[in-house]
């Protein structure tokens, strides 16, 4: 029985294990320097595995190595051979094609993260939605407040009139009193009254008219505040018209950005 | 020593004549185009019918062994061509020659102008030459030297054209292969250096006399290796990664071949070199596990291919479970359904193939209305699909079935799991099946998005009127004579399945092999 020597298992298990670890790298160039260590290590167990070195062969033909396993390791380096240039052929194009020679991320990994993108799009699209829905509620609690405080202005205005009405009314009452008081008689009176009536009516006149004035100026008013408000209902219809059209604009160009990124063997259900 | 009478004689054809052809293609280069695919065809042909004569042959008068050289085992290489081997050559020859007269019709040389045909044709040829030398070796190192002989081919036909996608794919396949053989050939030296022998008959008998430890680690190595290559379930995740895209007709080879090749030699090892041992239970759950996996991982799919690559994995599983009962009913089972398989799956991928070419992309959400648009396809899918899950009375039912009944025969609370995770299996294939089916198929077509799509794919280089132009006769006639093939073994399954059986009883029986081997030596 032959004893195996044991520095060449030795070897042996450290070339196998550089392999394996170079095969584990991300690194094309690397993985081929691993295969190419591994092969020469499994090679070094199949001589190995056949025994001594025997004496020369023809010459002493006694102690003759086993031929068997120089044949099998000539062949299998032979193939080594071969596969590793198709390997540097593979690095090379694949450095051609990408400038890298990393192995990339199988579909699979890629589908997942093209899902994620799409969630952290949808996200974001969610989080412009909702802070262009509460800019809209906020618009129209201004355009509220607005209204609101027009028509408190208006009653107060209205208020300010009737009491000045009221306060005419009274004096004039007063006056009459204290006239029929001084014994004034009714038919006398009623001339004073028309006289005053009449330079009062010049007076209330043009009180009527400066009252119509102020209800007119009152209307315009209201009017420009209604042309006001309806000029900022339509702005603030076209900027969510705008942003509508933008935010549409932005899926549309990253779905078109995504299509073009895609393999044609890397398809996601975007139906 | 006796001289090979001249039927053995023949056992090395189907080797040498695909290398032989490869060779003279390789002299010839990118011309006299009609020529080449003339001996493409004329080489498979006779293959093919040396095969059949084989099968005839070994049926009848029991394993047909060369020794190339005429030098005897274990010194000499030796091919054996015993049933289980012939049955599988003749099927793959078959189903070979029905992708090759695909592939000339398709003239992938014409689509691809910087691929050639001078590189396909011969890369093809040199996988035949592998996948038969494979089925017949006799040796375990030339089963190493078959399997370096069909990879060799495949990097090539995977890397064909050398687009990004596919030199992507085709470092990781050429890593997980490299990685297999590495291993195969660490469990060939490990054999030598235990038993002074490599060839298959002599270490059939040498391993009973072995430690049991030795010839647990020398099992459980080589099965690694196998099962990377048959993407069994811990070691699967690499092939649907790459097979999808290959051009179509390198797609279905693999599929169809490449895998079983895997399968075929891990019934050889556990058949022949280790029968009985204690595996066969881890067997059974790693059945289990790709089985499951594989078909989960295929109803989530939403790419054709992609998802028959999943089916495909899947589907291995069944015959890891036939192997693992081993039983002669387990063995019949699994054979018969490699058969059904190879040749199913095959027609699949060549059916999406036709798909692709039509309509330009296989994804299933963007595909639609393919039934109105071309009814041949969508039959040309629909049988093999149903073939494929097991829907009675085809093929895959039978082999389904027979797995079944093996799996019950044997009895324990593991097989009788299997035998349900089988038919779950089977019902989620339908399902992943049905719905692509439906969507690619049945549903309403969407013109417009089929219109942007080939708007946006403008760089596969796919001309759009493709879509408007009929597809030439002869694709879907080498896709229609895989299918009826596919449904002959269901006419024929009588005569096949007894077959399967008795290349079961002689896997089992261990002896005829032995001895057509050893005889010349004795």
């Amino acid at each position: 029985m032959n004893s195996v020597s044991l520095s060449s298992f030795a070897a042996c298990g450290l070339m196998i294990a550089c392999g394996v670890t170079l095969l584990l790298e991300r690194s094309l160039v690397r993985v081929l320097a691993g295969v190419i260590l591994l092969g020469n290590g499994v090679n070094l167990l199949i001589v190995t595995a056949g025994g001594d070195a025997g004496g020369p062969p023809f010459v002493g033909a006694a102690g003759m190595a086993d031929p068997l396993p120089q044949a099998m390791v000539l062949t299998a380096i032979v193939i080594t051979l071969g596969v590793s240039a198709f390997l540097l052929a593979l690095v090379h194009r694949s450095w051609q094609l990408t400038g890298s020679d990393e192995v990339q991320d199988d579909t699979e990994d890629r589908r997942v993260r093209l899902r994620a993108r799409r969630g952290e799009l949808g996200d974001a699209l969610r989080a412009r939605q909702d802070a262009y829905r509460r800019l809209i509620v906020e618009q129209r609690a201004e355009l509220a407040n607005m209204e609101a405080e027009q028509a408190e202005r208006e009653r107060l205005e209205e208020a300010d009139l009737e009491r000045r009405i009221a306060r005419v009314h009274t004096e004039l009452e007063q006056w009459m009193r204290e006239l029929r008081h001084e014994g004034m008689s009714e038919e006398e009176l009623q001339h004073r009254f028309e006289e005053v009536g009449l330079r009062e009516d010049a007076g209330a006149m043009s009180n009527m008219e400066r009252i119509e004035q102020l209800r007119e100026e009152h209307a315009r008013g209201r009017r420009e505040q209604a042309a006001r408000e309806r000029e900022l209902r339509r702005a603030i219809k076209a900027r969510q018209r705008e942003a509508r059209r933008q935010l549409r604009q932005a899926i549309r160009e990253e779905r078109e950005r995504q299509a073009l990124a895609q393999d044609p063997e890397l398809e996601g259900d975007d139906s | 020593m006796n001289g090979p009478t001249p039927l053995e004689g023949l056992v090395c054809v189907p080797v040498l004549l695909p290398l032989l052809a490869a060779g003279v293609k390789l002299a010839i280069g990118g011309r006299l185009r009609r020529l080449q695919s003339l001996i493409s065809l004329v080489t498979l042909g006779v293959s093919l019918s040396v095969s059949v004569v084989l099968l005839i042959a070994a049926d009848t008068q029991g394993p047909q062994v060369t020794e190339l050289g005429g030098w005897p085992a274990p010194i000499g290489i030796s091919l054996v061509a015993d049933r289980l081997s012939t049955l599988v050559l003749v099927v793959s020859l078959a189903v070979t020659l029905c992708v090759m007269v695909y592939s000339v019709t398709n003239a992938y040389d014409e689509q691809e102008h910087d691929a050639p045909m001078a590189i396909f044709h011969p890369a093809f040829l040199v996988m035949v030459a592998g996948v038969a030398d494979a089925f017949l070796a006799g040796d375990l190192f030339n089963l190493f030297v078959a399997f370096e002989l069909l990879l060799s081919g495949s990097y090539v036909l995977l890397t064909f054209g050398g687009t990004e996608s596919r030199i992507r794919a085709g470092a990781t396949y050429t890593l997980m292969a490299l990685a297999s053989s590495m291993l195969f050939l660490i469990a060939i030296a490990v054999s030598y250096g235990a038993t002074g022998t490599l060839s298959l008959a002599q270490l059939a008998e040498r391993f009973a006399t072995l430690p049991d430890q030795v010839k647990l680690l020398v099992e459980l190595t080589l099965l690694l290796a196998f099962a990377i290559k048959a993407a069994i379930f811990p070691m699967s995740a690499w092939l649907p990664d790459s097979y999808p895209t290959a051009p179509a007709p390198a797609t279905a080879v693999f599929a169809g071949l490449l895998t079983k090749v895997g399968v075929y030699s891990i019934i050889r090892l556990e058949a022949l070199l280790f029968p009985g041992g204690p595996v066969s239970t881890l067997l059974m759950w790693v059945a289990l596990a790709t089985m499951l996996t594989g078909v989960l991982g295929a109803v989530a799919q939403t790419d054709m291919k992609r998802m028959l690559s999943f089916t495909l994995v899947s589907h291995i599983g069944y015959m890891v479970f036939g192997v693992a009962l081993s039983t002669v009913a387990g063995l019949a089972g699994a054979v018969f359904y490699v058969v059904h398989h190879i040749t199913v799956q095959t027609s699949l991928f060549l059916v999406a193939g036709l798909v692709e070419r039509r309509t330009g992309t296989t994804s299933v959400s963007r595909l639609g209305g393919l039934m109105r648009a071309s009814p041949l396809l969508a039959v040309l899918f629909f049988v093999p699909a149903m073939n494929l899950s097991g829907i009675p009375p085809m093929s895959g039912f039978l082999g389904k079935l027979m797995l079944v009944q093996a799996g019950l025969a044997r009895g324990g609370w593991l097989p009788v799991t299997l035998v349900a995770a089988g038919l779950v299996t089977s019902l989620l294939t339908l399902y992943a099946i049905a719905k692509t089916w439906g969507k690619a198929f049945w549903r309403g077509s969407r013109s417009d998005r089929v219109g942007r799509v080939l708007e946006s794919e403008e760089h596969t280089g796919e001309d759009p009127t493709v879509t408007t132009t009929a597809l030439p006769v002869a694709l879907p006639a080498a896709v229609a004579a895989l299918v009826v093939l596919g449904l002959s073994f269901t006419v024929l399954a009588g005569p096949l399945s007894g077959l399967a059986q008795r290349a079961a009883g002689e896997l089992m029986a261990r002896q005829p092999y032995i001895t057509a081997v050893l005889e010349r030596l004795r």
